[in-house]
């Protein structure tokens, strides 16, 4: 569950990047972000997932106070969640199998456990062939889906892609989002930032839009 | 077993946490070898001059310790020579001997009547003859006093020197350790360079090691973001930096180490030679087993505190973007 309530962001210079935002998003939920460059898309994300912090208001994620959060629990906190980017910010000296793997070693599992997540991660997204590869050796479009399998081999709560689709072509992209749409099946609430109309309203999905820091509307589908 | 699984699958109990973080730090030892390999030419200078620095002052260390048993052997042949009246008996002079026996500060005492005294003269003066033609031996009965070692350079010397010299049946009283003071004093002094050149030197070593480990998390402060933004704590962040720079002052240590046996090699048999010159027994000595670990706990420890003082503030400010 992640909730805002009259939440703010405002940077050093001045410039607000979200106003007054009151927004509910259920547990479980599959939900698009949308708006033109520079509405706050971004930003919403990096709230949710504590990479920054709010101005003002209260978020609440999974029933945490995120205000509450600080120290070492900001660390815990993320081992909730799983990120995904547009440039998948892989590691290029780390193999395939390092990358995804990643989130479980910071989290303590052992290393069978590791295994056989990264495994079946990769299995999901076609890539368990290449594990040994290394992330510059792979096409784009095998980047973002190893950037996919880090992002939910911990099996987050919560999955926060921004951009997924950004560098991708249609084929890739609907592929990429029909992944998303399974682990959100299998309970894994997923929040999407994407401007890519077109997808969202072929997979007929919640949508979040956002124009200049303000919410425009909130929970319908994109209209055809 | 007291074993569960929490929310993210991770299971909980004692032995297994033990069991994980014994992994963790495995991987982030096996991590800092494989940084270390990577930047390999790089990584050695570096731990050469770590294993100069350190060697400097471990070398005027170990000189001075050999300098410090030279001085134990000749505080032993420092003595006092009481030269008796010429009309004081040989019984007589055999008395004082007893007397001086129990004195608290004297060691010992050997008395060399005026017989003694004359039969040495003859067979190392080669004046044999001469003395032979002489009706009365002029020569004194002497007595050679062996001092405490704890009172040879101090004011207690003066004290017992002086003591000693009023006795009715002395003529004369010699102590002629001068040059024992001197030499101490300069020990003394040569002490104290060596603590100020190793603090500096440690400070050297702890700029380097810091420098080194801080360049390296420069170059991974996009690896640092990413760790962070999937839940890595500080903590899990620093321990292959530290275990870096636990292995640069080990491994500097072990470089000063070889350089001190390599030095004490080639000065060894020129210091014997002069040693056998002047009747000692003394033997250059390198390190003892105990004073190596002491280097490396100390390389080692500089090394680690290098590193935790680098990677602190950097760590903490890298934060995913």
């Amino acid at each position: 569950m992640i909730q805002f309530t009259e939440v703010y962001k405002a940077y050093p210079s001045g410039k607000e990047a979200l106003r007054r935002i009151n927004l509910f998003i259920e547990q479980g939920a599959m939900v698009f972000i949308t708006g033109r460059s520079g509405a706050g898309k971004t930003t919403m994300l990096r709230l949710i997932g504590l990479i920054e912090r709010h101005s003002r208001g209260q978020i609440i994620v999974n029933s945490q106070n995120l205000e509450r959060v600080t120290g070492n629990r900001i660390a815990l906190f993320r081992r909730s969640i799983g990120f995904m980017f547009q440039d998948h910010r892989l590691l290029n000296d780390r193999t395939v199998f390092d990358n995804v793997a990643l989130p479980m070693v910071v989290a303590g599992h052992s290393y069978q456990e590791t295994r056989k997540r990264v495994h079946a991660a990769l299995d999901k997204v076609g890539l368990l062939a290449q594990e040994k590869s290394f992330p510059l050796a792979l096409s784009g479009g095998e980047q973002q889906r190893v950037g996919i399998a880090r992002a939910v081999v911990h099996r987050p709560a919560i999955l926060l892609a921004d951009e997924p689709t950004g560098n991708l072509d249609p084929a890739l992209s609907w592929e990429s989002m029909k992944l998303f749409e399974q682990f959100n099946q299998i309970g894994v609430t997923v929040v999407i930032a994407s401007h890519d109309l077109e997808m969202i309203r072929k997979l007929k999905k919640s949508i979040v839009t956002l124009k200049s820091g303000k919410l425009l509307t909130a929970g319908g589908e994109a209209e055809e | 077993m007291n074993k569960r699984r929490n929310r993210n699958g991770v299971t909980d109990g004692f032995n297994y946490k033990m069991k994980v973080w014994l992994s963790q730090h495995n991987q982030a030892f096996q991590d800092s070898l494989g940084q270390l390999q990577r930047n390999l030419a790089g990584n050695l200078f570096s731990i050469a001059v770590i294993g100069i620095s350190l060697a400097l002052p471990a070398g005027f260390y170990l000189l001075l310790d050999n300098a410090q048993k030279v001085m134990e052997n000749w505080d032993g042949t420092i003595q006092i020579a009481l030269y008796l009246h010429p009309e004081v008996s040989d019984e007589r002079a055999d008395t004082i001997k007893q007397e001086l026996s129990g004195h608290a500060l004297i060691e010992q005492v050997t008395l060399i009547t005026k017989d003694q005294a004359l039969q040495e003269y003859k067979q190392f003066s080669g004046f044999g003859d001469a003395l032979d033609a002489l009706e009365e031996n002029p020569l004194p009965s002497m007595l050679l006093l062996q001092p405490r070692t704890e009172v040879i350079t101090t004011e207690q010397g003066e004290a017992l020197l002086e003591e000693l010299g009023k006795l009715p049946e002395v003529e004369t009283a010699q102590f002629d350790r001068q040059w024992v003071k001197r030499l101490i004093v300069i020990l003394h002094i040569l002490k104290r360079a060596v603590v100020i050149l190793s603090t500096f030197l440690s400070v050297a070593v702890l700029l380097i090691i810091g420098n080194t480990i801080r360049l390296s998390i420069t170059n991974k402060r996009h690896e640092i973001a990413i760790n962070k933004l999937f839940g890595a704590t500080n903590a899990f962040i620093q321990r292959p930096f530290l275990y870096s720079g636990l292995i640069y002052g080990i491994a500097g240590s072990a470089l000063a180490w070889m350089l001190l046996i390599l030095s004490t090699a080639i000065m060894k048999d020129p210091v014997n030679q002069l040693a056998t010159l002047y009747n000692s027994e003394f033997r250059l000595s390198g390190l003892n087993a105990f004073e190596l670990l002491i280097l490396i706990v100390i390389g080692g420890g500089l090394g680690l505190f290098g590193s935790w003082i680098a990677v602190g503030r950097h760590i903490r400010d890298t934060e995913p973007t």
